[in-house]
Order: C-alpha cells, then structure tokens, then sequence
C-alpha cells in the first residue's frame, strides 16, 4: 500500500514531478522550519514569557499588527473603489491605471520605501504641504501605515476585480425592473456578491502587511515603543546574537499568521459553499 | 431607456468616483513612482551615471544578476515540477502539499532570513559542522542565493496550477495515445500551452528575486562590494544620506518593475485574444454542422 495512493492516470511523470517537488519542498522550506521549531523548543516557557512580554516587544507587535489592520481597512475601501470603477466605467488612461495597480507587487519594498520616506518627509514633495497642518507622516506610525497600504493596495483590488467582471448583469437589471434603487441593488445585490473576495483581499494584505519590512523600515524612524516594528525586533536581536529571543518573537509572529492563514481558507470555503448552495 | 442605463449610477456619481479612485491610484502608485527617477537625476546625468558605474554599486548589480541567474531557474523547475503533480494527478495529501508550497507566501522576510540564520548561521543547527569543513553559507552568496529562493519559491507553481487545471489534460492523453512519448507529450504539448502563464511566472519570480529585501538583508551581513545586492546598497547609500546614488541605483530596480508591468500587460492581452480565439473556432465549430445541411 503506497501513502500516495494515486489514481491511475495515462500520463507518466508523476514519480519524477513530486519527486522534485518534495526533495525541493523539503530543502528550501521545510528544513529551515524545522530549524525554527528545534530552536523554540530550547526556549524555556518562562524564557518565552519574559522576552516577548518585554514593553517593547509588545509595543512592537501592537504597532505591526494595529497598523496593518488600519492599512488594511483602507485598502478595503480604496481597492474595492478602485476595482469598481476599473470594471463598471470607461474612462480615458484606464487600461495604463489598471497595469499599474500592480507596481506594489513589480517594485521591490526598500524602493518604495525611500521614495516614500523622500515624498512624506517634512520638506518632501508631500510631506511639506502636511507639516503646516500640523501632521506629522514620516518617522512616526502613520508613516508606516502609508507604507503598508502602498504594499498591499493589489490584493483587495486582485481578489475583487475578477468577482465583479463576473458578476451577472441580469440580476441588477432584474432588480430595477422589480423598483429596486440603485442604492439598495449595492446593497442587496452587489455588496454580498463581492464580500467574500472583499474579505479574503484584505486579510491578505493585512497578512501580507504584518510581516513587511523593506518598505517600512525607512519611514517609519524606528523609535523605541513608538514606531519600532516587529521584524525589526526580530534583525536587532539577531545582531546582538539573541538567536532565542529572535526566535521567541519569530513564533509568536508565525503563529499569528498562521491563524490568518486559517482565516483565509476558511473564508473561501465558505464563500464556495454558500455560491454553490444558493444556486 | 437602454439596459446601459438600468445598471449604473448617475452620470455624478461615476465623475466623483472616478476622480476619487484616479487621485488615489496618483498619490499612492504614480507619484512615488516619479520620485524615484526625479530624485535620482535630480543633480543631473553625469552624476547618475557616476553612481551606477562606482565599483560598490557595479558589485551590487552584479551580484544581484548572479542571484537571480541561479534562483530564477531552480524554481522554474520546481514550479513546473510541482504543477505538473497537482494538475495532473490525484493523490492523497494533495492539499497539504499545495499549502506548503504557499507556505514563504504568509512568512515574513526577515522571519525567513532567520530561520536559515538558525540553521546554518555561526550559533545555528548545522553551523559547527559546517565551520568545521570550512562552509559558509550565511554571510555569503550561498545564503543569499537561499534566501531568495525561499521568498520566491510560489511564484512559478501558483501561476501555473489553476491555469494547467483550468486546460484539464485532454491534448496531452491525446499525444500520449497517438504515441508520443512522455518528454515529447510535455515539450511539444504542455510546454506550448502554458508558455504564456510560465513567462508571466518566470518575470515575477524574477522582479521578486532581484529586488528581495528583507530575507536578504539577514543572511547577507552587508560586507560591501561582496555581499550587498541592489536593495542592500541602496539602503546603505541612503542611510549614509546620498540620494542621488541611492535613487540612482534604485531606479535600476523601478525600470526593472516597469519591464515587469509591461511584460505582464502584454501576456495578459494575449492570453485574452487567445481565448477570443478559441471562443470563435468553438463557434465555427458548432456552426460548421448546420451549415452542411
């Protein structure tokens, strides 16, 4: 009895394919996990307890993930707005817009992060029109925030646009005919259509935005307990050759996404089951 | 009143939304973007040119190709590999397998820099033996070379399993009953029709690959003019507040995103005449019967 019990199939192959597959799989991504786990389990509980409860591993894992939830709640809105308009209006310069919403995916993180930090800096293209204003971006959390809604600006509009280009028309109309408003067809009709795809967007940028760093680590100054990151914990331990403590921050990092992870799959599954039993 | 008009909002509303999404998309995406080759030609040519033909930065350039030449093509042939099982076969376990090839998606960079510093790093799991034998990985372009493999292992199979799922395997059991061999099914069948999507995953891997910071800057240890890819020498330039050397050399790195996008625009038009394509050749074939009679 093989593990791998395939279904016969008449293309050869499979032995040689999943054979790489795994050998590779192994090497490059489970291997080093298992060098983590191994790691951690030397970490004492009370070791555990001590280093990620320090004030300002705490402050660090508060800003991370409450900054890339914030960024995340406005990429719901501006991505959802932006697949909308992308899909439903013809407008001059929109197929050069939609190429473009991927430049967060194409351009690499410490790019974005100088010109970021160049344009929000207090005497920076941006950054002087909101120094009057008494708001300060760079160097402080809502710089970060800037940063991660640059990043994960592509998931929600990626995950949405394809649901919208697929969503029937005979429905909305259906829905006119019947006396519905404009408003309440989004309501009623569009929104619970697009919600699933909307969600499973914007967890992945949320997903995406917590372990961030290139993009970051320029604008946001690094302050001690006000705009230091968690994965900024995790380098200056390692430069003080604090391979357990970077550890211990490292799982509990993990062990959030993972949870998002969950998340994700959980949504999909049952946005498929809900899709597939209402028809 | 045309159905046009049944399905869409007033002509106010669309203006607003469309100059709110354009304003956005201008602020966040485009202006940034000009930044970049502003600030970098922001003291003229021949001091950009300078600062890109400077020995650290001619390095840096070179060891981010090296990189990309060796971890672009190792994971092509994992992605295909990998595809190649998921689409083609069934067997148990299949889903886990598809998650952990998705797994370096949801690790964060510098987690994933860690964890080979833990293995093969100085105080890490295998680091005495390899001191031992005189190895050295982490510190080194082995390591970066790891690093980046990590961070760009999904690309290539994650392009190619719903698009060689979605082609179903019709053509190539075709091939196989005609008598073709297996190798000759894959070049002359499968390699043809997901020529497109492997590209697009190829050029991804690619940008992600040369243009990988955070993993990177774990394992590399900054030793300049050998161990610092592109990313890493801007981040050192800029620290030490030169712009127009720091710009310059990420602009390599913005032109190269723009390559991408166009690359990706254009596979993506494409893809879509195709399907076009066999959309009407379908048609002509369900006509072609009635038009005998």
């Amino acid at each position: 009895m093989s593990l791998l019990n395939r279904q016969h199939s008449v293309l050869p192959g499979f032995g040689l394919s999943f054979g790489i597959s795994v050998v590779w799989l192994s090497l490059i991504v489970l291997l080093p996990f298992t060098a983590l786990v191994l790691m951690s389990t030397k970490l004492g509980w009370s070791a555990f307890v001590a280093t990620v409860g320090a004030e300002r591993v705490i402050a660090s894992l508060k800003l991370s993930f409450g900054a890339s939830a914030v960024a995340a709640l406005i990429n719901a809105v501006f991505g959802f707005l932006l697949a909308w308009v992308l899909v439903r209006y013809p407008f001059p310069g929109k197929r050069l817009i939609d190429a473009l919403i991927d430049l967060p995916f194409a351009l690499p993180t410490a790019v974005a992060g100088i010109a970021l930090t160049t344009l929000y800096a207090p005497n920076g293209w941006i950054g002087q029109y909101l120094a009057p204003l008494g708001l300060k971006v760079a160097f402080t959390p809502l710089g970060i925030v800037i940063a991660l809604v640059f990043i994960g600006l592509p998931f929600v509009v990626r995950t949405v646009q394809p649901v919208l280009e697929d969503l029937e028309k005979e429905l909305e109309e259906a829905a006119t005919c019947l006396g519905a408003s404009r408003g309440q067809i989004f309501r009623r009709v569009i929104f619970p259509a697009v919600l699933p795809a909307l969600i499973t967007g914007t967890t992945m940028a949320f997903a995406r935005a917590t372990g961030e760093f290139g993009s970051v680590i320029f604008i946001a100054g690094n302050i001690p307990l006000v705009s230091e990151i968690a994965p900024l914990i995790i380098i200056s331990k390692l430069d003080q050759y604090d391979y357990l403590g970077a550890t211990a921050v490292a799982v509990v990092m993990l062990g959030l996404s993972f949870v998002l992870l969950f998340a994700i799959n959980a949504i999909q599954w049952w946005a498929s089951r809900r899709h597939g039993g209402g028809r | 009143m045309s159905s046009a008009n049944l399905t869409t909002e007033a002509p106010w509303v669309r203006r607003v939304l469309i100059a709110v999404a354009l304003a956005f998309v201008t602020l966040f995406l485009l202006v940034p973007l000009v930044a970049v080759f502003w600030e970098a030609l922001a003291k003229g040519w021949e001091l950009y040119l300078a600062a890109l033909v400077e020995p650290e930065a001619w390095s840096a350039i070179k060891l981010t190709l090296l990189t990309a030449a060796i971890a672009v093509p190792l994971n092509v042939v994992f992605g295909v590999a990998a595809a190649w099982a998921i689409a083609r076969f069934e067997f148990r376990g299949k889903s886990l397998f598809t998650t952990l090839i998705d797994l370096p998606f949801s690790v964060s960079p510098v987690v994933a820099g860690l964890m080979y510093m833990l293995m093969f790093g100085a105080n890490g799991w295998l680091g005495p033996w390899l001191a031992e034998h005189d190895i050295k990985l982490m510190f080194a372009v082995p390591g970066i070379v790891l690093a980046t493999v990590f961070v760009t292992f999904p690309f290539v199979a994650r392009e190619l399993i719903p698009l060689m799922q979605a082609q179903g395997q019709d053509e190539e059991q075709a091939a196989m009953v005609l008598g073709a061999s297996g190798w000759q099914t894959f070049w002359k069948v499968t390699i043809p029709n997901i020529k497109w999507g492997l590209l697009y995953g190829v050029i991804l891997t690619n940008a992600r690959a040369m243009g990988e910071f955070g993993a990177v800057s774990v394992v590399s240890g900054h030793i300049r003019g050998e161990t610092n890819t592109i990313p890493l020498h801007v981040e050192i330039l800029y620290n030490e507040y030169n712009f127009v050397g720091a710009f310059a050399c990420a602009s390599i790195l913005a032109l190269l995103a723009l390559v991408t996008l166009l690359v990706k625009t254009l596979i993506e038009w494409r893809i879509a005449r195709q399907r076009e394509g066999a959309k009407e050749r379908t048609l002509e074939a369900r006509l072609a019967p009635a038009s005998t009679h």
